[in-house]
């Protein structure tokens, strides 16, 4: 069973169809990295995912749990998907080691010695052992999104969803953000990733899908989809990204 | 005409000043928590709850701000009467004052839980809480920071609001001030008296609900932000 699966998925805002049919499927391992130009439905397919954004058609099974217009079971669904956003989105008047603990403790209800041991485990993951009791304001954009990395890892998801989570950081801290996704895309985890960064997506992502109004226009494995485009649309979006 | 003042027979009342004083800090206390309570009930209904109990919320919230606090007391101490359910002074003045605190506190809470992104919910949600939990966890202690002067404004003015329960007859400072005041004959001593010791109880509180701050967000006691700023000491209570 893929570790991801969408079929036929449609969403409007309104009358405004912004998803047209979305079909993919993902499996445990694999990278893949959703590039398009702004508006093409990037964000809204990846919040459909985890079912922040409610759709009108169709039908995602993640991680085991299907999801469809009648949203049951969300939590369960989402203790097993973990999203990392574009703004960070740490929580300001908790610490590092609080925000990443949160989750565990009032979803899973893990107990504290386990807690701290998670926290130790998942912020040397990337690379931020000695921030454990800094808070959000105290650190750097880059620092803020490895900690919102690692609050994801803590609830030990099958499936992560990565939403530009470069596109607010200088470029200098983008480096640190993408090695971090980088390691774990080697060690094995499954992600989704909407990025801007086209180096990393030939790079690290198994496969790429090329995202054009409101439907997946291309996909393939990275290597070829950068390599030899098949579409004009997918030519002419490479070829501006160059400039 | 100089009046000459004479303090000496309203300070002959110390006892009742006492225990007037400690009535009105009683009725202040317990209507603060209670009317907080429901003001943040009502607010979390009104932004997150179901179309009904929002529609509710906004008509009670509308209702006790668009009516005197007076009226509101008379109609609970006079008017519950009528319908069978008969209050004490006392317990209709807390239950009137706190129901007035929760519709102004209610929408202080409204405007905090209004300002706190979206993006930090979904983060919450993303996580797997619940909507309960991202409340609870996620959003109360940032909207606090946000509203914090106005809802600590909102509780002086409801500390010198419970003054009104003397016309039905709560025990309290004020009636026991009236009293005093028409006893002794002496109106401006015994009100001089009652202000200085409104004054004193408003600035006690008001040192409260700072340690209360310094308390509640001394995680987001930033190095570089405004919290300290808006949370300082009233200024007249640190001479
Ligand atoms: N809440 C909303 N209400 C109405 N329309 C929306 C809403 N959110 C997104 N849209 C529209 O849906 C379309 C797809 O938006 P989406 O955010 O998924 O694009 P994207 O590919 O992620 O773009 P970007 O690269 O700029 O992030 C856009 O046309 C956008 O205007
Ligand atoms: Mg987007």
């Amino acid at each position: 069973m893929p570790a991801l699966r969408i079929e036929n998925l449609k969403k409007s805002y309104g009358t405004v169809p912004v998803l047209k049919g979305i079909n993919l499927a993902v499996e445990n391992g694999d990278v893949v990295a959703v590039i398009g130009r702004s508006g093409s439905g990037k964000s809204t397919m990846l919040r459909c995912i985890n079912g922040l954004e409610p759709f009108q058609e169709g039908s995602i099974v993640v991680a085991g749990h299907r999801l469809d217009q009648s949203r049951a079971n969300l939590r369960d669904l989402r203790k097993e998907v973990g999203m990392v956003f574009q703004s960070y989105n740490l929580f300001p008047h908790l610490s590092v080691a609080e925000n990443i603990m949160l989750a565990p403790r009032v979803v899973k209800g893990l107990p504290r010695d386990q807690r701290e041991l998670l926290v130790r485990d998942v912020l040397s993951r990337v690379g931020l052992a000695e921030k454990a009791s800094a808070y959000p304001d105290e650190l750097s954009g880059g620092q803020q999104q490895r900690v919102a990395i690692a609050r994801s890892l803590a609830m030990k998801p099958k499936v992560m969803l990565f939403d530009e989570v470069t596109s607010a950081l200088d470029p200098e801290l983008t480096g640190e953000v993408l090695k971090t996704i980088a390691e774990l895309a080697e060690a094995g985890m499954t992600m989704v990733l909407v990025t801007h960064e086209m180096g990393f997506a030939r790079r690290v992502a198994t496969r790429t899908v090329f995202m054009h109004e409101g439907k997946i226009w291309e996909e393939g494995p990275s290597a070829q989809i950068f390599a030899h485009p098949a579409t004009p649309e997918l030519r002419s979006f490479i070829a501006t990204d160059l400039k | 005409m100089a009046y000459e003042m004479n303090f000496t027979p309203v300070f002959a009342r110390t006892p009742e000043l006492i225990s007037g004083t400690i009535d009105t800090i009683v009725l202040s206390g317990q209507s603060i928590v209670i009317g907080l309570t429901i003001g943040l009930a009502v607010s979390i209904l009104r932004v997150d709850g179901p179309k009904w109990a929002a529609a509710a919320s906004a008509g009670y919230v509308e209702a006790f701000r668009n009516t005197p606090l007076l009226v509101q007391l008379f109609l609970l101490f006079f008017g519950l009467p009528y319908i069978g359910i008969r209050l004490s002074a006392d317990h209709a003045a807390i239950l009137a004052i706190s129901l007035n605190l929760g519709a102004y506190s209610a929408e202080i809470f409204r405007a905090g839980l209004l300002a706190i992104p979206k993006t930090q919910i979904e983060a919450g949600l993303a996580l797997g809480l619940s909507r309960l939990q991202v409340m609870r966890y996620v959003v109360i202690i940032p909207a606090l920071r946000v509203i914090y002067p106005a809802l600590t404004g909102q509780l002086t003015l409801t500390l010198l609001g419970t003054s009104i329960a003397s016309a039905i007859s709560a025990t309290e400072l004020t009636l026991a001030g009236a009293k005093i005041e028409s006893q002794t004959f002496r109106s401006l001593e015994t009100f001089l008296v009652l202000a200085a010791i409104y004054i004193s109880i408003t600035f006690a509180f008001r040192l409260l609900y700072w340690i209360v701050g310094l308390w509640l967000f001394r995680r987001s006691v930033p190095k570089t932000g405004s919290a300290v700023a808006t949370l300082s000491l009233p200024r007249e209570a640190e001479t």
